[in-house]
Parts: structure tokens; sequence; C-alpha cells
């Protein structure tokens, strides 16, 4: 089977997940957006890259941070950027994910930045670009279903190797619903394909998916036990609709079990790094001490967000 | 018309018969075997020579999308699907629009098909009204239009009362019953739950939506004495669970769909809206464990269960698109590509889409090439194959996770009741 996301000389066309891009790849992407981050430090925040072409930020489910940064990145790369926010459900009755695709394309689009609600939604896309003929467009995955999320788990990746160097030695925590989370799956494959030797996930046997230890981690339902002696404690977003029913009794009892507050994250290395997507809730997956305490690097995160997709444009631009 | 087919190896599993031999039909049905009755003279001879001679297949589960979905395919349409693969027979299940829940639609059907002249159509009447799964329907009067069973097709029912009082009303006329084993809750997701539905971040479908289910169906069934069959099994434990009730003295049949022989949850590959199906293709021991006991006959028959879907609700992402493929037309040569895997004989291999499934849909006439039998023939030549592709096929439904197979197996002749359909 044709891997949707490679060239035929196995560079990349599309980014749509992490899972099953080799390290070389992963690193040259990480390595390209060191350089960018002095980028937002200058006055002028602007780069050339990207001039005369045209990148479609199209999120069919909302977002503000992934879309925002995106944007930015894309501008500081000089190119125009038109965002759309489709709102659809998979039951209206509307113009379908290919006609809007279609439109878009007529209108001159030289990238898709892509958000759905529907796992697997950007391989559609990519399928259909290269189907009829139109291989020059190339699309970014910016979260689809429960599936993936590879530039958060890139720029995830930028982040701990800014603070910890090395990937080689050591243990990670992926805490909470792993589950329905397109990040926890996409940090995952970066963490396991980087050569972190422990990668742990955390949770409840209702917010762990089938066979999770296939991903390549170590299955803990203790937190306590889980944090000892961790390098990086990854939180996940805990969505509010997962709070009450069947899943989960309250947002109460998840955050006495599962919330990270500091008597928990000492348990982790002193210089544990803790690490959020975003956007927080704070009191059901984190505390707030913990949150604005010395571990935390989640704002950091969202500037490297930035460097990150810019390196990640700039590449599927040809540079 | 008088038709003599010479010099096929006529296989017909009912009878045992393997044999190399001339099959002579007049008036519609098979008159001799072997050598020509007194005066019989041909009107046309077919040579089969290099061929396979079988009965008609029969197909557990076609749907053909009348009443109410003619925009995905109709009986025209897909009954040049069923001649084109060799099927002259077949059971469509209750799920039109509306469902097959009253005498009047089950008898339209019928006469649609009887003037098209071409397999014989056995309606699967609905078990509940709308298969709502709350009011039961006209059993008497819908089987005196055509029903062959009952059935809710893939609308799990919900309330177990009246699934057992719908059985038992179906035992006090010694009615059939066909189910699809499927919890109505657990059986909302999209995919097998397991390792690749993970990966892919796919809702799963546990393998408890069928055992559990099953367990329940197996239970009334004991308790009703209602023939029951189990329709489209996927995993192995739910094959457990029947063999278990057999051992246990309940007569109980199944089938399995051909896409389930031959794929399983890894065919999903990158989000492959083809591989989207009812029940979802589950693991790979699942898949080997089913392969297995169709070959050894404890799951009855094969079934293609023929979804003709439309291009515009398979171009979206996996979770939307309409579940279902086409298969009248892969029936034939999925069966055969399963039995020569596992190296049966061809007169086990076609039991299984022959005589096997007419047993469970309980007709006599067909599924058979004994003299007096209806003469529904499929000749086919074993070693050729074909590649299959949108344009080949007939049926409206053009999507099936197949495209691109070579798959053994093309039929040459299709003959309904002496009237030659196919290689006229």
């Amino acid at each position: 089977m044709l891997n949707p996301q490679l060239s035929k000389d196995g560079k990349l066309a599309h980014l749509l997940t992490l899972e099953g891009l080799p390290k070389s790849i992963l690193t040259e992407i990480l390595d390209i957006a060191a350089p960018f981050t002095e980028v937002g430090e200058r006055e002028v925040k602007k780069l050339p890259l990207l001039r005369g072409k045209s990148v479609f930020n199209v999120f069919f489910e909302n977002s503000t941070r992934t879309r925002t940064t995106f944007e930015i990145a894309a501008k500081r790369l000089s190119a125009d950027v038109i965002n759309l926010n489709v709102s659809t459900s998979s039951t209206s009755k509307g113009e379908t994910l290919l006609d809007t695709v279609d439109n878009l394309c007529a209108m001159g689009a030289d990238m898709f930045v892509m958000r759905h609600a529907s796992s697997g939604a950007p391989y559609l896309l990519a399928q259909h670009l290269r189907a009829t003929g139109r291989d020059h467009i190339s699309v970014v995955n910016a979260g689809d279903g429960r599936h993936a999320h590879p530039t958060q788990g890139l720029l995830d990746m930028y982040t701990i190797r800014h603070y910890k160097k090395d990937f080689t030695n050591l243990t990670v925590a992926v805490v909470g619903d792993v589950l329905h989370s397109r990040v926890a799956r996409s940090e995952i494959a970066a963490l396991t394909t980087l050569g972190v030797p422990e990668v742990r996930v955390i949770g409840p046997k209702t917010l762990l998916p089938t066979d999770v230890e296939r991903m390549g981690v170590r299955v803990f339902h203790d937190m306590r036990e889980g944090l000892k002696g961790v390098d990086v404690v990854m939180m996940l977003r805990l969505q509010n609709e997962r709070m009450q029913g069947a899943l989960l009794p309250s947002s109460q009892e998840y955050f006495k079990v599962w919330g990270l507050t500091p008597e928990k994250l000492a348990l982790a290395k002193p210089d544990a790094i803790v690490m959020h997507p975003g956007p927080m809730n704070r009191g059901v997956e984190i505390d707030s001490a913990v949150a604005d305490g010395g571990n935390a690097v989640i704002l950091p995160q969202v500037t490297f967000g930035i460097a990150v997709r810019m390196a990640v444009m700039s590449m599927l631009a040809g540079h | 018309m008088k038709i003599q087919i010479s010099n096929g190896r006529v296989i017909d599993p009912a009878n045992k018969l393997d044999a190399r031999q001339d099959v002579f039909i007049a008036e519609g049905k098979i008159v001799a075997l072997g050598s020509a009755p007194a005066g019989f003279v041909a009107d046309r001879v077919i040579d089969a020579n290099g061929a396979v001679v079988a009965p008609g297949l029969v197909d557990l589960s076609a749907r053909l999308r009348e009443p109410g979905n003619e925009y995905k395919a109709t009986l025209e349409s897909e009954m040049q699907a069923a001649m084109a693969g060799g099927v002259t027979s077949l059971a469509c299940p209750p799920d039109t629009d509306p469902a097959l829940d009253e005498p009047g639609l089950v008898e339209m059907l019928c006469h649609r098909a009887r003037k098209l002249n071409c397999a014989h159509v056995y309606p699967v009447g609905a078990l509940t009204a709308g298969l709502k799964g709350e009011r039961l329907t006209e059993m008497a009067e819908l089987t005196e239009a055509g029903c062959v069973a009952f059935g809710q097709a893939n609308t799990p029912m919900k309330d177990n009362l009246v699934l057992m009082r719908a059985m038992q009303y179906a035992a006090t006329f010694g009615y059939r019953v066909w189910l699809q084993p499927l919890d109505p809750y657990m059986s909302r997701g999209v995919a097998h739950d397991g390792e690749v539905a993970s990966r892919l971040g796919l809702t799963g479908i546990p393998v408890e939506a069928e055992t559990v289910a099953l367990a329940t169906q197996l239970q009334l069934a004991r308790s009703t004495g209602v023939k029951l069959h189990i329709t489209r099994l996927s995993s192995a434990a739910g094959l457990d669970l029947i063999r278990r009730a057999r051992a246990e003295g309940l007569n109980v049949t199944c089938d399995v769909s051909a896409h389930h022989l031959h794929l399983s949850d890894v065919d999903i590959g990158f989000f492959s809206p083809l591989t989207h199906l009812v029940p979802p293709l589950r693991a790979q021991r699942d898949r080997e464990a089913l392969r297995a006991a169709l070959a050894g006959g404890e799951i009855d028959a094969v079934c293609s269960d023929h979804t003709p879907v439309d291009d515009d609700e398979k171009q979206t992402p996996f979770a939307e698109a309409a579940p279902g493929a086409t298969g009248l037309e892969l029936l034939l040569p999925l069966t055969l590509k399963w039995g020569a895997e596992m190296k049966l004989p061809l007169s086990t291999t076609l039991a299984r889409v022959t005589a096997d499934a007419a047993r469970i849909m309980g007709i006599t006439k067909g599924g058979h090439l004994g003299v007096g039998a209806r003469a529904d023939v499929c000749i086919f030549d074993p070693d050729a194959h074909r590649t299959i592709t949108r344009a080949g096929l007939r049926s409206q439904g053009k999507n099936t996770p197949f495209l691109g197979y070579e798959l053994p197996g093309v039929v040459t002749h299709t003959l309904v009741e002496g009237r030659v359909m196919l290689g006229a």
C-alpha cells in the first residue's frame, strides 16, 4: 500500500500522521524549526519562503489555538492565508467534503491545513488530490477525530528536546483520556520513533484504547506508580462531555484520582517538565499550582508550535 | 426449449455428484443426466468442455434496494449482477424503505422480480413493524405474500421481551427467524475494537457486541423452539457460542459473508471506506476461525451480503461512509478462492453456496441439479481469472474492497428455469 503522506522518492508530500514516519524526517523537522524560533523575536517577523503561496486553513471543527498558530506560521513565511470555518455535521446534507475542497482548489490553493471531526478525513483529501492529479497541493492535518494531531506531536517533541536535549534516556508519562485523544496518539508515535526507552500511559481503563500496549507503551492505572521517576509528564485534556456518564462518574473524582497535583508531581524527577496541549481544565486534569508552577512548560509549547508549523509548511513547500 | 449441456464437469453437491456428463433440460426443468431421455432433441447445445456445470448459486443475503433506495440500485441492475454472478436464487433482507413489513410491499417486490424473469427472489420479511422492534408484523400474511423467513436485517432489537414474543409467534407457525447478532448499544462504533481501530482512532465495536446478542438469541431460541438462523457471524467467540449451543442440542444454523472469509481489520489500511462493513471486519484470528468452520460445515453457508452503495456515500471519511459493499458478482469467485486456499474438493466448496444455502432458505426446487429440479444452472470456468474493476461490475454498486483483485472463476452461462440468461 502506497503511504499517502510520502512522495515516490520518500519525501514528505503531506503531513497526515507521525505514525510510520521515519526518525530522520521527524528529526529534520525539529532541526529546521530551531532557527525559526528566532524569527518571532525579530523586529521584522517575516521570511519569504512561502511568498505568493495560498494557504487555506479549513477547519471543520472549532479551534482557536491551533488555527491561530498555523495562521501566524504561514504569515511569518509570507504566505497568503485564508481561514475557513466550515461548520458541518456528518448528518447534514450539505456540500460534501470533497466538493468543498474542489472549490478551494479552483481558487488556487497551494496548501490545505485541515481539521476535521472524523478520523482519517485528511487521508481522503490527500488521496483525492493524488487521484485528480493535483499532487502539488499539500495537506497538513491539524487534527482529525481521535486519530492524529501531528504538528502538536512535533511541537511537543521540540519542547522535550529543548529542555531534555536527548530522547534516549527519558521516561515519559502520558496522562488522562488517551482513548479520545489524537494528541496522545501522535505523541506516542513520535516518542517511540525518537527512541524514548519508556513511554507510559496513565488513566482509568475506560479512557485507554483497546490493546494500547501494542503502541509500545507501558500501562499504569495508578497515577502515583506511573509518575515515579519520570522526566516528562504530558497531560491530556479531558473533554467536558466525557466527565459524566459511562466513562467517568464525575470531574471531582477524576481530579482526585488522576489530576496532577503538586503532591503527585513530587513523585516525578525534580527537574521533570509538565506539558499540556491546551486548553487546560484547571481543577480537572491539572491543579493550578502545577499549571503555573516552575515545572510547567505549557506556554513555551505554544511558542515552539509556531516554529514547528513554519518548519512543516516550508518543508512541504519544497524548502 | 430443450437444452443439452454437454461435456461439462457436473458438480451437484446435494446429490453428491461430481462427474463428466451431459445435462438435459426441457420445459424449465432438469429432465435427465448422463444419457438423453428417449426422443430428446436439443434446440440448443451448450458446450461446457473444460467448465464446471453447477446448480445456480443461492445467496442468503442480497440487497436489491427496492423499494425506496432506487438511487443506489434497482431490481433491473441487480438482477443483471446476479446473472453475471451465476446467482439464481437470492434472499433479500427487509431493510428497504419502507421495510418489508406489509404484505402489499412484498407482493409488489415479488411481482416486479417475476416480471424481470431473472433470479428467484425470496424476501425476508420484517420481524417487527418498520424494524423498530416494537410491534410484530403479520407474519402469516407476509408468508402468503412470499416471505421465506423473518428478520431485523442490521437493526438490532432493543427490547428482549419483544424479541421473545416475536420468536414465540414465529414458532407458532414454524416460520424461520434470521437474526444478525448485534447488540444495539455496543455495535454503535465503526470498526472492530482492536489494535487497528485504536491506532486509527476509529470507534470500536467490541466482539461482545456479537456474543452478548448471540447468547440472548440462542437462549430465546431454546425456550421458544423457533427455527433460528444466525446471519453473518464475524468472530471466533461467536462461533464458540454456536458450537456450545449445538452441543447442548440446539438446532441452529449460521452463515458468514464472503468478505469476512478474506479480509480482516488490517485491510482498513489508510481508512479505506470500502472496508466499512456490518458486521465489522474483525481480527485475523477471527477470520481464520470463520474460514475453518465454514470448511468443516460448522458454518453452514456463505452469502454475498450484497449491499450496493452509491459513490457519494463512500467518498467520505471512514466513519461517515455508508457501510456495505457490492457482492453478487463476487460470491462465486470469493468462495472458490476460499475453497482453493483451504484445499477443499470443489463439491464441498460449491455446497456452501448451493445446497447448504437452499436448505437454510427452505427451497427444494433450487440449489441442486436432480431430475425434476428447476433448471437453474451456473456454468463457469474454474481456471480462468478475472480482475475486479468498476467497469466490469454490472451492479449499480461499484464499491467493493476487492477492486483490483484477480479472482478465480469466470461465469460463462447462467440458466434460470431453462432460459439462458447469460451466455445467450
